[in-house]
């Protein structure tokens, strides 16, 4: 007998992949179309979809905006969420359990009630102002994230071989650097590429947020759509997925996804 | 290079729990000492004390002099071995042992050198370029030994580092620590619950129960004359009987248990107090079959075959006891029988309140 796989099973991952891949198709093929409105299959092939999203200066100062945001938060998150996760994780035992479930708020309260709460408070309350206000909005966003898929590594992670090290006489804090990290840097990687992703597609959050001149690219999208029906917005969410798509290419070649399935 | 340990007086709480109770205890240089107890008992407690990784209370602990009570745990210069081995997974099996070195600001090659001549004296040069992950439990234990030795500590001490091995090859290891420890006169603290392996690599061993030190001694002589109750259990003294003495002549003490009357000889008991407790193990109770010997009367009951003796659990007036007989006569459960107390398998105790 062979190891191939039953034919319903192959049917079963055919369907599944058809599922996924053919929205993507439909909205590749309609950037590409010549055409002045939205159509598939596209009827003839121009860039020039592609084109305009660059000569409309919304999308230009959104895209910049939306990268800004993105790694800035993402940053911020990861700053703030790999020493709540690593002590939560450490000091799992002293630490009262309500702390944990802190971390995951944002998660669990509806995004679109987050979103408001943080405009109540940051932008009308605190007359914080409007980049700085996404910024905060996003890192908090992603925060749960980070703090999660970092504290699963790290949950997984024998902290005795920290305790090693520092009796070899490897000071705490360089031990953590040295230590503690390259061992959850799967758990690290996971959670900048979700975070990163999630904060790049994010609308419920920065919908409430975004402001006079400055807007997030989902959020431009949207705008656009309500005002015109031409291909601009398939060449632009193909934009979009190309740049998820890099950040995971630039893990892939930098660190390996390999790490990922640790 | 090799220093003696002061445990000075310490007590120490997980929040307010106590897990460990005024212990004092001195280590001499170049000394193996086993702490040795059930778990929870407060061995693994005292050893993070020593280490640094939990603070005491009350009380200090000095290595050679140097007070440690106050140092942090990166500062204490000790070589730790874990049960677990917590190899450090992204480094080779070199730069595991050569990483104390480097902590230490010795230079690239030199460190290289002495970690490689650490790794030929646990027999392990072939596999210095692997991950540890692809060691077995043997092997992973020796690059743990061999990386905390190598930083040369005055104190070097060892978490159950036997507990995840198999039978056969805890025996093969055991005895592999104990020659480096001794060639390097390197100050051991072994914590176990393994009683066997305590005594057979240990100069002094501390009992402990409770967060308490029970008794602290030399293997022989816990063996032989445990100071309480819980000590004479805990190495096998099975059987532990009340006693009153009741006349005193000629050398030799009558003693009385449950309306049972014994005599005893002075001279091999020793000192024999007004009350006390008689600890034996199953073979310090002669099994006799004699009427007129001067022993505990009883009723055999279930008979167990040890290989090198038949054991039998007795009823008598004081409960139930066990004794070993010899091979060359089995007895049939049922039979009536006394038994006789030999001298130097019994230990005399103080009795249960003064022990207090």
């Amino acid at each position: 007998m062979s190891d191939r796989p039953h034919p319903i099973l192959i049917g079963i991952a055919a369907l599944v992949y058809l599922f996924l891949v053919v929205p993507l198709v439909i909205v590749v093929g309609a950037a590409l179309s010549d055409t002045t409105y939205l159509t598939f299959p596209p009827r003839g092939l121009s860039l020039r979809w592609f084109e305009n999203i660059f000569q409309i200066s919304a999308f230009r100062r959104t895209i910049v905006t939306s990268l800004q945001i993105a790694s800035l938060g993402t940053l911020f998150a990861l700053m703030i969420g790999i020493p709540a996760a690593y002590a939560l994780n450490r000091f799992r035992v002293e630490l009262p359990r309500w702390i944990a479930t802190l971390f995951v708020l944002p998660i669990l309260v509806p995004e679109i009630v987050f979103g408001f709460a943080l405009l109540k408070s940051l932008t009308v309350g605190a007359g914080v102002p409007i980049f700085a206000a996404l910024l905060i909005g996003h890192t908090l966003l992603v925060l749960p994230y980070v703090v999660r898929v970092i504290g699963a590594s790290l949950a997984s992670f024998d902290f005795s071989i920290e305790e090693a090290a520092i009796s070899l006489g490897s000071a705490p804090l360089k031990t953590f650097f040295t230590i503690v990290l390259p061992n959850v840097r799967a758990g690290v990687l996971a959670a900048f590429i979700l975070a990163f992703i999630t904060s790049l597609n994010d609308v419920s959050v920065s919908l409430f947020l975004t402001g006079p001149g400055i807007s997030t690219l989902p959020i431009q999208i949207l705008a656009h759509v309500e005002q015109f029906f031409d291909p601009t917005v398939a060449s632009v969410s193909v934009l979009l997925m190309f740049l998820t798509v890099a950040v995971m290419a630039v893990v892939e070649r930098t660190l390996g996804l390999t790490f990922l399935a640790k | 290079m090799t220093q003696p340990l002061d445990i000075n007086a310490v007590s120490a709480h997980y929040g307010t729990t106590r897990v460990l109770q005024d212990l004092s205890l001195s280590i001499q240089a170049g000394e193996l000492v086993s702490l040795l107890g059930a778990s929870g008992c407060g061995k693994t407690t005292t050893l993070r004390l020593i280490a640094g990784f939990l603070s005491p209370t009350s009380g200090s602990i000095s290595l050679g002099g140097r007070d440690l009570t106050r140092l942090p745990p990166h500062r204490r210069d000790i070589g730790l071995v874990f049960q677990n081995y917590a190899l450090f997974p992204h480094l080779s099996v070199l730069d595991n042992v050569a990483f104390g070195l480097k902590q230490r600001g010795i230079a690239p090659a030199d460190r290289r050198r002495r970690a490689f001549a650490m790794l030929e004296r646990v027999g392990l040069t072939a596999l210095a370029e692997r991950a540890p992950g692809a060691l077995s439990g043997g092997q992973k234990q020796r690059v743990a030994l061999a990386r905390a030795l190598v930083i040369e500590p005055p104190l070097l001490m060892f978490d159950e580092p036997l507990s995840n091995l198999d039978a056969r090859l805890r025996v093969d290891m055991r005895v592999e620590i104990r020659q480096l420890q001794r060639a390097n006169g390197t100050t051991s603290v072994y914590v176990t619950h393994d009683q066997e392996e305590a005594f057979s690599i240990s100069d002094r061993v501390a009992i402990m129960n409770a967060g308490r030190l029970m008794q602290f001694g030399q293997p022989e002589v816990l063996y032989r004359r445990p100071a309480n109750t819980f000590v004479a259990r805990f190495v096998g003294f099975e059987n532990i009987i009340p006693f009153k003495a009741v006349a005193r002549d000629n050398g030799t003490v009558t003693v009385e248990t449950a309306g049972m009357r014994l005599r005893l000889p002075q001279d091999a008991f020793g000192a024999i107090p007004d009350t006390f407790l008689l600890a034996t193990r199953p073979d310090g109770l002669m099994v006799s079959t004699d009427p007129a010997a001067d022993g505990l009367p009883a009723r055999l009951g279930l008979r167990t075959y040890l290989g090198r003796a038949y054991q039998y659990r007795c009823d008598t007036a004081a409960g139930h006891l066990i004794a070993n007989g010899m091979l060359t006569t089995p007895l049939e459960p049922g039979a009536n029988v006394q038994l006789v107390p030999v001298p130097e398998q019994c230990c005399i105790l103080a009795s249960e309140e003064a022990q207090g």
